[in-house]
C-alpha cells in the first residue's frame, strides 16, 4: 500500500460551497448524506490509475485534502491552516454557481494556497492582488469546480456558464459544473468524468515525470541570466 | 448610513438575496442612531422644544412597529422556509408561529408590575414595557458578560506564555495525525478495490469450493475494513481537536505581540481603567456624582455598542452560511432594536434630574425603578456566572497543556 507514490491535492473553496460532498463523491462515488462543517482539514483518497488502457498504466494515490474554512478567518486560523499548504501538487477550487461571491473569493484562496508554496521564483504578490501572469507559468495544475448546479433555475444557466467560462480562462483552468447530491455527474464515460481524469493525470504528470525536464529548463535560464549580467558588468 | 455600514462590514462574502431584508436591517439601524442623536439633542438643548417632542413620538411609533411586527413576521417566514417538510403551507405556518410570539409577547407583561389600570390594550405604555422589559434582560446579560470579558482580554497579567516552538511541536503533531488518517484511508481504498475486483472476478468462478473460498475471503476483508474505519473516525477527531488548539494558540500568540505595540499598551491600560471601573458597578449601588457618572455611562454606552457590534460580526462569520443569512440578518436586526429602546430606558436613570423631564413625558407612566432593579439584578447575576465561566475556561486549559 505504501509502495504507491502520493499525489497531495487541495480543495479550497468558502465555507458551504459543498467541498466535502465533493471530495466524498470522488472518492467513493457515494452520495454525502450529511455534511456538516468541517473543522480543519479532512483528507480522502482515490486510488486513480494513470494512463489508463495502456501499457503504461501505473496506480497512483491521490490525496485530496479538503480545508475548512473562509477568507475572512482570523489571521490565527490562516496562519494554522498554512501547514496544510505544503507541497501541493493540484488545486481544485471550488465555488457555489448561486452565490458569485464564492467565485470572486477564489482568486483569495489560490493566493493564499499558492503563497505559502515553496515557489522556485519567490514571486512578492502583495495581499489580494491578484496577478495573472503568476497563473499562466504556474507549475500547479488548477481545476475549477462549479456546485449546486441543480439549484439554478433553468433560464439562467446560460449566463452563469458564461461567467463560469471567464473565471476558468483568468486560472487557466478546465471547469466542471456539477451537483454533489447526484452521482450521475462522475458516472463512468461522461465528460465530466473524463475531465477530471485528465486533470489528474495531469497533476501526476507534473509530479513525476516532468520533474526533470523542468530542473534543466531553470538551468539554461540561469545559465542565460548569468550571461547577461557578465554582458552588463 | 446604516446602509453602508451594513453592505461594507456584514457581508463581505456572502450575498443577501432578499432586498427586503436589507432594507428592514438598515431602517432599524437609522432610527436607532436617531434616537440616540435626540438623546444628544435633549442634553444640548439643540432644538425647539416641540419639534424634539415630535421627532421623539415619530421614532418611537416607528421604530415599535418595525420590532414587534414586521421583523418577527419576518423571522418566522424565513425559519419556517429553511425547515424543508414545510414548504407547502409557508405563509399559513409562519403566520401561526407570529402569533404564538405575539402570545408569549402578552404573557410576559404579567409577572411583573407594569400594567397600570388607567390604559387600554394597544397603548405605546404597553409595548414599549414589554420590549423594554426583553431589551433590558439581554442588556443586563450582555454587559455583565463584557464587564468580565473586556479586562480579561485586555490585561496581559492573564495571557498564557506561549513560545514559538510549542506552535511548532502542535504543527507537528496534527501533520503527522494528517499522515496517520491518510495511510490508514489509503489501506481502505486499496482494500476496498481488491474487493470489488474480487467481486468481479467471483461471478467469473464457479464450482462449490470457489463460492466457499470467496466468502471466507469477503468476510475478513469487511471486519477489517470496520476496524480501520473506526480508527480512522477516531483519528479524525483528534486531528479536528489539535487543529483547533492550533488556532488558540496562534491567536494567544499574536494578542502577546499585539500587546507589546503601542496600541496594545494604551488599550492595556484603558483595560485596567474599565475593570476597576465594572468592579466598582458590580459591588456599589449609588454614585457620588451625577455628572461623572452620566459621562462614565456614556463613555460605556460607547464601548458597549462597539463592543456589541464587533462580537456580533464575528459571531456571524462564526455561525454565517449561504442557508441562514437572513434570518441571522433579521435577528441581528431585532436584538439591536431592543438594545436600543432599552439602553434609552436605562439612560434616563443616570441622566440629572432636569433632562429628566421630556423622557418621562414623550414614554407615558412607566414605572422606571422596577427597571433599574431588575438590570441591577440581571446585571450581577450575568457578571457571576461570566466570572466563574471564565475562571474555568482559564483552568482547564493549563491542564490540557500538561496531559499532552
Amino acid at each position: 500500500m505504501a509502495s504507491l507514490d502520493r499525489v497531495k491535492v487541495l480543495v479550497l473553496g468558502d465555507s458551504g460551497v459543498g467541498k466535502s460532498s465533493l471530495v466524498h463523491l470522488i472518492c467513493q462515488n457515494q452520495v454525502f448524506g450529511n455534511p456538516s462543517w468541517t473543522v480543519g482539514c479532512s483528507v480522502d483518497v482515490r486510488v486513480q490509475d494513470y494512463k489508463e488502457g495502456t501499457p503504461e498504466e501505473k496506480t497512483f494515490y491521490i490525496e485530496l485534502w479538503d480545508i475548512g474554512g473562509s477568507v475572512g478567518s482570523a489571521s490565527s486560523i490562516k496562519s494554522t491552516r498554512a501547514v496544510f499548504y505544503n507541497s501541493v501538487n493540484g488545486i481544485i477550487l471550488v465555488h457555489d454557481l448561486t452565490n458569485k461571491k464564492s467565485s470572486q473569493n477564489l482568486y483569495r484562496w489560490s493566493m493564499e494556497a499558492l503563497n505559502k508554496d515553496s515557489s522556485p521564483t519567490g514571486v512578492i504578490v502583495s495581499n489580494g492582488d491578484y496577478d495573472r501572469e503568476q497563473f499562466v507559468e504556474n507549475a500547479v495544475p488548477l481545476l475549477l469546480i462549479g456546485t449546486k448546479f441543480d439549484q439554478i433555475p433553468e433560464n439562467k444557466r446560460g449566463e452563469v456558464l458564461t461567467r463560469t467560462a471567464f473565471l476558468s480562462e483568468d486560472f487557466n483552468a478546465e471547469e466542471i459544473n456539477l451537483d454533489c447530491t447526484n452521482p450521475r455527474y462522475f458516472a463512468a464515460g461522461t465528460s465530466n468524468a473524463v475531465k477530471l481524469s485528465r486533470f489528474f493525470d495531469k497533476v501526476i504528470e507534473k509530479r513525476y515525470f516532468t520533474r526533470d525536464s523542468s530542473q534543466m529548463t531553470g538551468f539554461t535560464d540561469r545559465k542565460r541570466f548569468n550571461f547577461k549580467s557578465l554582458h552588463y558588468d | 448610513f446604516g446602509w453602508l455600514f451594513f453592505m461594507r462590514q456584514l457581508f463581505k462574502d456572502y450575498e443577501v438575496r432578499q432586498y427586503v431584508v436589507q432594507v428592514v436591517f438598515s431602517v432599524t439601524f437609522a432610527f436607532s442612531c436617531t434616537m440616540f442623536e435626540l438623546i444628544i439633542f435633549e442634553i444640548l438643548g439643540a432644538l425647539s422644544s416641540t419639534s424634539r417632542y415630535f421627532h421623539w413620538k415619530l421614532n418611537l411609533y416607528v421604530i415599535l412597529l418595525v420590532l414587534i411586527f414586521v421583523v418577527p413576521f419576518y423571522i418566522a417566514y424565513f425559519v419556517v422556509s429553511n425547515i424543508r417538510l414545510l414548504q407547502r403551507q409557508k405563509l399559513l405556518f409562519a403566520c401561526m408561529v407570529w402569533f404564538t410570539f405575539m402570545y408569549f409577547f402578552w404573557k410576559l407583561g404579567d409577572p411583573f408590575p407594569i400594567l397600570s389600570p388607567k390604559h387600554g390594550i394597544l397603548s405605546i405604555e404597553q409595548l414599549i414595557s414589554r420590549v423594554g422589559v426583553i431589551g433590558v434582560t439581554l442588556m443586563a446579560l450582555l454587559s455583565g458578560f463584557g464587564a468580565v470579558n473586556c479586562p480579561y482580554t485586555y490585561m496581559s497579567y492573564f495571557l498564557r506564555n506561549v513560545t514559538d516552538s510549542d506552535i511548532l511541536a502542535l504543527e507537528r503533531r496534527l501533520l503527522q495525525t494528517m499522515d496517520m488518517i491518510v495511510s490508514k484511508k489509503k489501506r481502505i481504498a486499496m482494500t476496498r478495490r481488491q474487493m470489488y475486483q474480487r467481486g468481479e472476478d467471483q461471478n467469473k468462478q464457479t464450482g462449490f469450493w470457489g463460492m466457499i473460498k470467496s466468502v471466507t475471503s469477503t468476510q475478513t476483508g469487511s471486519e477489517n475494513l470496520s476496524l480501520i474505519q473506526q480508527e480512522v473516525d477516531a483519528l479524525e477527531e483528534l486531528s479536528r481537536q489539535l487543529f483547533l488548539e492550533t488556532v488558540d494558540l496562534q491567536a494567544t500568540k499574536e494578542r502577546i505581540e499585539y500587546s507589546k505595540t503601542f496600541q496594545g499598551k494604551y488599550f492595556n491600560f484603558l483595560g485596567y481603567f474599565f475593570s476597576i471601573y465594572c468592579v466598582w458597578k458590580i459591588f456599589m449601588v449609588k454614585f457620588w456624582s451625577q455628572h461623572i457618572s452620566f459621562i462614565l455611562v456614556g463613555i460605556i454606552i460607547v464601548t458597549s455598542i462597539r463592543g456589541l457590534l464587533i462580537t456580533l460580526t464575528k459571531f456571524f462569520y462564526a455561525i454565517s452560511s449561504s442557508k441562514s443569512s437572513n434570518v441571522i440578518v433579521l435577528v441581528l436586526a431585532q436584538i439591536m432594536g431592543m438594545y436600543f429602546v432599552s439602553s434609552v430606558l436605562l439612560m434616563r436613570m443616570s441622566m440629572p434630574l432636569e433632562y429628566r423631564s421630556i423622557v418621562t413625558e414623550v414614554l407615558g407612566e412607566l414605572q422606571f425603578n422596577f427597571y433599574h432593579r431588575w438590570f441591577d439584578v440581571i446585571f450581577l447575576v450575568s457578571a457571576l456566572s461570566s466570572i466563574l465561566f471564565l475562571y474555568l475556561a482559564h483552568k482547564q486549559a493549563p491542564e490540557k497543556h500538561m496531559a499532552l
